[in-house]
């Protein structure tokens, strides 16, 4: 798709393409954009237009979500705490796709600091799933697989700190992924749990989320966790001869049939495409969301520290002493899901109670990392479904966070564990989305993507989009 | 069990203040989380060790060179309040 997008633009016009975009999106009812960066993209695309210039995005609209930072472009993160907020620096990702001649549309919305799983959390409302506008997106990364769902955008970053690419991705029937912890530079991602959190491409076909892969990924000496990357593109090579390892405890119980039964379809096709497949055992699977919980608040008490209106954000009331002022300033800035996960965070970490939840949450993470290390001993690759069900409606889960948590239970083991993980279109449940997962070792992104594609190649369920893109 | 006493004090841990009517149902919702979270008691992980980290990247080192910096009129663009080259914040003592 973006090739061939590519080479309209060279020969087409590229601001007459942007102009469409922006038309669509502000006759749109998917509410997937916080901020339109519209006067300073149709000036890219009319530059574009004049000078033809290369690259491997080389006149390429993408939408960014908001908890990336864009330097001259508001980012808020969806949260009140930040608006208004205009980041003085890109951040690392922003800096390769605009080397790579990519122009920047505007900020996609999320779940408030990215914490949620159906960006219902936002201070700018919920965004609504292309499918059926009465369903979530997904979350966090909500409003970048919408917009790219919906034809508002070709392709679009997110972030994933425990499926928050990958779950919007699934319900909303495109392509999601997110890398190896570290393959990708974290400077200008805004902090929600730094040792989970990657950001990863959101497109409609894998070979787009491979070739924004190879842009955005590789060493960045300003993220101390980032490494080297391999090279993403030309992955041909199929499926034939891999092992794919299906692991019991992401099937039964609590999993809708439609959606186990297209996995299973999934598996069963990529086996006539020539892999073999075996049963494989994860299991401290049932301990992971507690875990995670448990770490990503902990982290986040720590990280969302820095609001506190006194270099960015609001402070509107007449200062009072410091302490009263900041307690003020974050009741009133941030929303009821952030309160609760940074005062439970700070309680994990409070004297007396270290040992008993973050310390045993992080002993659980190793024995959920090994589960991942002793299957990759024998098998390529693991398959799944993404989430357990297809998106549900707008309200139904909200008001009981733990209900909302459960819907995590098969993406959230990914980062504990660092591995990388694609979600990819799979198959329909009474006219929703539902995604495949694929789970591969530290570092094979090359070998997961390759599985894919041989995989997509076989199928027709990528090239399905919901009326509202027509 | 978490109480309102507990909450009130995380509250003040956290600098977020919490409204007198909000109190009950933040003790409500933590106690659920937090009961299930106890499932983790039922795993022995004495002699496990623990994951701050998935990578194995210790120390890394870069030369302690001065480099350019935002110049301070765009570091404190975004500051609500501001004095003199600085940013303003509320009396300490």
């Amino acid at each position: 798709m973006l090739a061939k997008l590519k080479e309209q633009l060279l020969s087409g016009s590229a601001e007459e393409y942007l102009q469409g975009l922006f038309d669509r999106i502000e006759h749109s009812k998917l509410n997937a954009f916080n901020a339109l960066a519209r006067e300073s993209a149709v000036s890219r695309a009319r530059e574009f237009d004049r000078q033809l210039w290369g690259g491997a995005l080389a006149g390429v609209p993408i939408a960014i979500k908001d908890g990336i930072s864009t330097r001259g472009i508001e980012t808020t993160c969806s949260s009140r705490i930040l608006r208004g907020y205009i980041p003085p620096y890109d951040a690392h990702v922003i800096e390769r796709l605009k080397a790579e001649g990519a122009i920047i549309m505007g900020k996609t919305n999320m779940d408030e600091f990215a914490m949620g799983t159906s960006t219902e959390t936002s201070c700018f409302g919920p965004t609504r799933n292309p499918w059926d506008l009465d369903r979530v997106p997904g979350g966090s990364s909500g409003g970048s697989a919408a917009a790219v769902a919906g034809g508002e955008a070709p392709c679009a970053l997110g972030s994933d700190t425990g499926g928050s690419v990958r779950c919007p991705a699934s319900f909303c029937g495109v392509v999601g992924l997110k890398p190896t912890y570290g393959l990708v530079s974290r400077y200008g991602l805004i902090s929600y749990a730094n040792s989970l959190e990657q950001i990863g491409p959101l497109t409609t076909t894998v070979e787009d989320t491979a070739l924004l892969l190879d842009v955005i990924s590789g060493h960045d000496p300003r993220d101390t966790t980032s490494l080297e990357k391999d090279s993403y593109l030309n992955l041909e090579e199929g499926v034939c001869g891999l092992k794919i390892g299906v692991p019991d405890e992401y099937f039964g119980e609590g999993v809708d049939p439609l959606v186990e039964k297209s996995v299973w379809e999934a598996i069963s096709r990529m086996e006539e495409l020539g892999a073999s497949w075996q049963k494989v055992s994860l299991p401290h699977t049932r301990y992971a969301l507690a875990s995670y919980y448990i770490i990503a608040m902990s982290e986040a008490s720590s990280n969302l520290a820095r609001f506190d209106g006194l270099r960015y954000g609001h402070r509107e009331a007449e200062d009072q002493d410091w302490h009263t002022t900041f307690s003020e300033v974050r009741a009133a800035g941030f929303g009821k899901e952030v309160q609760r996960r940074v005062l439970l965070g700070t309680y994990a970490l409070s004297a007396g109670y270290y040992g008993r939840y973050y310390l045993k949450a992080l002993k659980v993470r190793t024995l959920i990392k090994e589960d991942f290390q002793r299957a990759f001993q024998e098998v390529d690759l693991i398959a799944s479904p993404t989430m357990p069900f297809p998106a549900f409606k707008i309200g139904e889960r909200i008001a009981d966070p733990l209900t909302l948590y459960m819907a995590d239970v098969f993406t959230v083991p990914i980062n504990l564990a660092g591995v990388p993980a694609i979600s990819l279109p799979c198959g329909f449940s009474q006219g929703l989305p539902i995604g495949l997962q694929l789970i591969a070792s530290h570092f094979q992104e090359r070998l997961m993507l390759r599985a894919a594609l041989a995989y997509e190649e076989a199928t027709p369920y990528h090239l399905q989009t919901p009326e509202v893109a027509a | 069990m978490i109480s309102r006493e507990d909450v009130e004090h995380i509250s003040w841990l956290a600098s977020i203040k919490i409204a007198d009517e909000e109190k009950e149902e933040f003790v409500a919702k933590f106690n659920s989380i937090l009961e299930y979270f106890h499932e983790l008691d039922q795993l022995n992980t004495e002699d496990v060790e623990p994951t701050y980290r998935v990578v194995d990247l210790a120390n890394v080192f870069r030369d302690d060179l001065s480099r350019p910096s935002l110049p301070p009129e765009e570091a404190l663009g975004n500051a609500p309040r501001r004095a003199e080259g600085y940013f303003k914040s509320p009396r300490i003592v």
